[in-house]
């Protein structure tokens, strides 16, 4: 029994926490090569930084952020709403209805999303008018449908209608998450389906729903260049034909990094707030939020 | 108030419910007994349509279960109305089956508000009294995962009471709970009972079904075995099958 003592002052030993040699020198490793990246980003002037500071807020780069916002909000919320009303309709007993659900999904992500895109967009050279009215017989309106798919409807229908399919997926997953004896709780106190889904399912379900979705708002932001092919022209594309007349390729594609990075850090903030709302009852007590912590910190 | 004939229900090939006959009047405390895979609980969920009875007749005050008559025939009713005579009968679930996403309040004003179209103020003013009658005072805004199970189990039976049911059905409501919670929910059970309460309680607390039960039903593989006061069926049982269960659970 050499090296142990009586029980009596254990309690009052020192204690000698384990060491953690190795993560020191990874530390020390990964700073000499980040030193090494950082000094050659700066003394490279081949990079050109003048130039990325030149365009980073020059007015059609700019602009260029703004479609693109426009278009991944727009289509976005397009996938979100109608994907989780094709969740729903899948899981409903009504053999119709989730088959047509069933076979919107399996189309839309059976085709890749530019073939969507392009599709959408030549449509009215297939489609020679839209009327609204009875079918087989006479119509009250009217329209050539190339004054209804611009750049922009094509852009939104092509993207929002191939996320819906895959959000559906995401909805579905989430509802199912949700206990049973959620839905019978409800059904027991006299609620309709689409009260137990609205009120009780699916808010229990978006805490699922929520951490895939940002993935798929992120994925979107960079979807969204696929819409040069139309000729609708957001941030990639604005790039493209600035460098196209300067040649600035790199320092250019430096500049729409860094507002993609920064449009996708900004969603980061909206999913955990969003992520924290929805959390709400599922465990004892939230962790506090940066910002609390900080003011916790002042306060101290 | 309850009125069953025949009753039969098949899972696929499995037949849970062999033909019940049982009678509950108003006011009265039905407890029913029986080991696990009897059709108890298939039974209770036939009376709150969670469940489709196959054959047999099943009235609840006066209306039948799922169906409605019109000269010979039976009509399957539509979702509302099955929905509408759901809201007349009361629930309380083994586990509880609070919602997690909204405070003990939240949870009891959910039907009265959006089901049968209260007011919020009035909602709530009658939500307080019945967290009040069940011992909860002051836990209106705490969340179900924060109480304990004794005190989510009293939550869910006053959501139930919130909406003024006269038929309420237990489904082994203290199965869950640790022993020592046991008491306090069958407290606001005997309440309850008292209060002139029609209940249907599926339970294995022998105590509380010789106590405050008015009327036994001891079920075996989807039929009803043997059927009295407690107090006779508890201390005297007829039928070998009770007899065996009886000295098992005493």
């Amino acid at each position: 029994m050499t090296g142990t003592t009586g029980e009596e002052n254990a309690a009052e030993l020192p204690v000698v926490p384990v060491r953690h040699p190795g993560r020191w020198v990874t530390a020390a490793v990964l700073l000499v090569l980040a030193a090494m990246l950082g000094h050659w980003l700066v003394t490279n002037s081949a990079l050109r930084w003048d130039v990325v500071g030149q365009y980073l807020f020059d007015s059609s780069i700019v602009h260029g952020v703004g479609r693109t916002l426009e278009l991944t909000a727009v289509a976005m919320l397009v996938g979100v709403v109608l994907g989780i009303l094709l969740a729903v309709m899948r899981l409903s007993p009504n053999p119709i209805v989730s088959g047509i659900s069933w076979l919107y999904i399996w189309f839309f992500r059976g085709t890749p999303v530019l073939v969507q895109l392009l599709f959408w967009y030549f449509l009215p050279t297939v489609v020679r008018s839209l009327s609204l009215g009875v079918p087989f017989g006479p119509s009250w309106f009217h329209t050539d449908p190339k004054t209804v798919i611009t750049q922009f409807t094509a852009a939104i229908l092509g993207l929002g209608l191939n996320e819906a399919a895959y959000m559906a997926e995401i909805a579905r997953a989430g509802i199912l998450s949700v206990d049973e004896g959620q839905t019978e709780a409800a059904q027991a106190l006299g609620m309709t389906r689409r009260q137990t889904m609205q009120r009780i399912v699916l808010p229990q379900a978006m805490r699922v729903i929520l951490p895939p979705t940002g993935n798929e708002t992120i994925s979107m932001l960079k979807t969204t260049s696929l819409v040069f092919a139309i000729g609708f022209s957001e941030l990639l594309t604005t790039a493209q034909i600035i460098y196209g007349r300067t040649f600035q390729t790199i320092p250019l594609l430096l500049t729409i990094s860094i507002w993609y990075v920064a449009i996708t850090s900004v969603l980061y903030v909206g999913q955990y707030y969003l992520e924290r709302y929805f959390a709400r009852g599922s465990a004892r007590d939230l962790p506090p939020t940066p910002a609390q912590r900080i003011r916790g910190l002042v306060a101290r | 108030m309850v009125q069953a004939e025949g009753v039969r229900k098949r899972f696929g090939l499995v037949e849970v419910l062999r033909g019940i006959d049982l009678v509950v009047t108003r006011g009265e405390v039905m407890c029913v007994l029986g080991p696990s895979g009897s059709g108890k609980s298939t039974f209770l969920r036939c009376i709150n349509h969670l469940e489709k009875v196959d054959a047999g007749r099943l009235v609840v005050d006066g209306e039948l279960v799922g169906y409605e008559q019109r000269g010979n025939r039976l009509y399957e009713l539509r979702e509302g109305e099955v929905a509408s005579k759901r809201a007349e009968i009361g629930m309380v679930f083994q586990r509880f089956n609070l919602f997690p996403h909204m405070t003990a309040l939240g949870n009891i004003v959910e039907a009265p508000i959006h089901v049968k179209g209260t007011s919020r103020a009035v909602a709530e003013k009658r939500g307080r009294e019945l967290l009040e009658r069940v011992g909860l005072g002051g836990r209106e805004h705490t969340y179900p995962r924060q109480l304990s199970g004794g005190q989510q189990q009293r939550v869910a039976i006053a959501r139930a009471l919130a909406m003024d049911p006269k038929l309420m059905l237990f489904d082994e409501p203290t199965s869950a709970l640790d022993p020592e919670l046991v008491g306090e929910v069958l407290d606001v059970m005997r309440d309850l009972a008292t209060s002139g309460m029609t209940m249907i309680v599926v339970t294995h607390e022998i105590g509380f079904a010789r106590e405050v039960g008015d009327a036994l039903v001891f079920m075996d593989e989807g039929v009803i075995v043997e059927s009295g006061p407690p107090k006779q069926v508890l201390t005297n049982p007829q039928q070998e099958r009770t007899k065996a269960f009886l000295s098992k659970v005493l």
